[in-house]
């Protein structure tokens, strides 16, 4: 009994710290999709098909054009990054004043096109980058260097982002812009670039979260069904464009899933985090960080 | 009116005698389908066209799918039974999932991520409780012994499916109308409108939108239950999940939502472009059917979001339009 508790102890402490390494990624994504949605307003249903997209441009470079992966990843996160800002431009710039649901849907038939834009151009195999990074042991715990770099690198770009955002103009515009879109235009900014460089930044974080996941999973046209729902949900529970609640709500998730996973399949680790999603809509509408009126 | 009522008597007359007229199995194939998702496309714009936009309609389609086959496989239990059941079920949910999400003034946005959490969890559910349902590799039911196809509800007949999917199809206009005719449609168009107004003016909100949400999530679980019971193979792929939740809402505002058979366009249009596309490109034209949809999609929302039958009898209504000026003095086409 004693050593079935001491493996089990083992156990639940490598999925906790799994949870974790997970969460800094999700963070990340989250943070994308918070950060177009409190400047602009609008949900990217398509995001995780961004981050496809990103994938797919990892695999080419790397795989095909025989790229180093530090050089590849810098060119994907530039290119993600052009596609969120074409995306403003030609998507949702038109649809600014249409109501808010509109948008949304626009940018689910982008996701048709961009996951069918995979399946034809890429074909449905899947393929990854044949990069196999060792396995840290600790103890008797294991963890994939994989997931210890994207978890770093995840940090790293959202302490950029918060100091892109707290320590220069543009990003003081942002922030501004995010309080109060009608008095900014006053103050001198104009919303049109400001709402484009936000959106090639949401870009850019997609991009940078598809360097990191392309190192754990195997990337096809489908790929973003598996963690794009998951997104969005973080999102709502840490309160829409709340990106400190995101952050949080991004590693409850983490947890959920890591502990649910060990102490039966996968799928009910999502289930359980699902589950736990609509029940926290109840208790808090506006998300974890809201004070209920 | 009485020329209108002439009209619809005369298409129905029409559709009910296709099949014995024209024999083509491929063909009645492709229309049992057409009539099937249509009836699909109508539930979900029956709160769609109320500015309450789901997407866990695919869960609800799933349940009733998944339940009529469970039941039938496991407890030989008839579908006659399963339907109803699966049914429920999915009513049970959407109660469920919806009233807290009523009570609490959960909309726009908030609403639309809640019920893909919804059909997510039907999606994952599916998966998880493999050892029942096949994961992922889909579930058949079990063919019944012969001469029992009516208690299984299995049917062999391309006519006899027709006449069903007719049927049904039917049903979902009449309901359409039904609440097109009622208390129910002022009230959730003034809470479209104005929550708060509506409230003020004496509508009960929740209420109201529950009672909407409940016949919409009813009527799609039995698309569900039939597209189960007419193709004798489903996966959490083609009747549960997100995916098809966003073929709902596509297929619903290409067509138009505001208009009764504003989806069945919609799915017409989808249903048949896919199969052109298969037909004419075989297993190369994979993918190309969702990316014109998506295009489509994209196109619609931004220049046309009444969709087509929607613009097109605005045009026939009132070619009236602000914007054109000169027209004003023309005089105007008698409205019915």
């Amino acid at each position: 009994m004693q050593s079935f508790l001491d493996i089990f102890d083992i156990y639940l402490l490598e999925a906790v710290i799994n949870g974790i390494l997970l969460g800094g990624v999700l963070a990340l994504l989250a943070l994308g999709l918070n950060l177009i949605f409190g400047v602009i307003d609008v949900t990217w249903i398509c995001y995780a098909e961004l981050v496809m997209i990103g994938m797919y441009g990892m695999y080419y470079l790397v795989q095909v054009f025989h790229l180093p992966y530090w050089a590849a990843a810098p060119l994907v996160i530039l290119l993600v990054a052009l596609l969120g800002a074409a995306l403003h431009f030609l998507v949702i710039a038109p649809l600014l004043t249409a109501p808010p649901i509109n948008q949304l849907l626009a940018t689910g038939g982008v996701l048709f096109i961009l996951q069918s834009f995979a399946t034809v151009a890429f074909g449905i195999d899947f393929r990854n980058l044949g990069i196999r990074l060792p396995v840290l042991a600790l103890g008797e715990m294991n963890f994939s260097y994989a997931r210890l770099l994207s978890f770093g690198a995840a940090l790293l770009g959202m302490i950029g982002v918060y100091l892109f955002l707290t320590r220069t103009f543009t990003g003081t515009a942002i922030r501004a812009i995010a309080q109060d879109r009608q008095i900014m235009p006053l103050m001198g900014v104009d919303p049109k670039r400001i709402y484009l460089v936000t959106s090639a930044i949401g870009g850019g974080l997609a991009g940078l979260a598809a360097c990191l996941l392309v190192l754990q999973y195997d990337v096809h046209p489908f790929v973003g069904l598996s963690f794009g729902p998951i997104t969005f949900l973080i999102c709502v529970l840490g309160g829409l464009g709340n990106f400190i609640g995101g952050f949080i709500a991004a590693f409850v998730f983490a947890e959920i899933i890591s502990l649910g996973g060990l102490f039966s399949d996968l799928e009910w680790g999502y289930v359980l985090a699902f589950a736990f999603f609509i029940v926290m809509m109840f208790i808090r509408p506006a998300g974890l960080l809201a004070r209920r009126s | 009116m009485n020329r209108q009522a002439a009209f619809w008597i005369i298409a129905l007359i029409a559709l009910v005698a296709l099949p014995f007229v024209h024999r083509d199995p491929y063909h009645l194939h492709v229309l049992v389908l057409i009539l099937i998702w249509s009836f699909a496309y109508t539930s979900w714009s029956i709160m769609g066209r109320f500015g309450l936009v789901s997407l866990g309609h695919g869960g609800f389609m799933g349940i009733g799918a998944y339940v009529t086959a469970l039941l039938w496989n496991h407890l030989g239990v008839s579908p006659w039974i399963g339907i109803p059941l699966g049914m429920a079920t999915a009513g049970v949910l959407a109660l469920i999932v919806a009233y807290p999400c009523f009570r609490f003034r959960i909309t726009g946005h908030y609403f639309v991520l809640v019920t893909l959490a919804l059909s997510g969890i039907v999606l994952q559910v599916i998966t998880a409780t493999r050892d029942y349902t096949g994961g992922s590799l889909g579930y058949t039911p079990q063919r019944a012994p012969s001469g029992k196809g009516l208690f299984a509800l299995q049917f062999d007949d391309k006519t006899t499916w027709y006449l069903i999917a007719l049927a049904v199809w039917v049903l979902g206009l009449v309901i359409w109308r039904a609440i097109d005719r009622s208390m129910i449609r002022h009230a959730m168009e003034a809470i479209s409108e104005d929550e708060d107004a509506a409230a003020a003016a004496g509508v009960n909100v929740t209420a109201e939108k529950l009672k909407i949400t409940l016949i919409s999530a009813l009527m799609t679980a039995l698309a569900g239950a039939l597209y189960c019971q007419y193709q004798m193979f489903i996966s959490p792929d083609t009747v549960s999940g997100i995916a098809v939740s966003l073929q709902m809402v596509f297929a619903a505002i290409v067509g138009g939502v505001y208009v009764a058979l504003g989806p069945t366009v919609g799915a017409v249009i989808t249903i048949v472009l896919a199969e052109v596309l298969r037909i004419s490109f075989g297993t190369k034209a994979v993918g190309w059917d969702n990316l014109v949809y998506g295009l489509l999609l994209v196109l619609f929302i931004i220049f046309l979001p009444k969709g087509i039958l929607g613009s097109v009898i605005d045009r026939i209504k009132s070619p009236r339009k602000p914007s054109r000026g000169h027209e004003q003095q023309t005089v105007p086409i008698a409205r019915r």
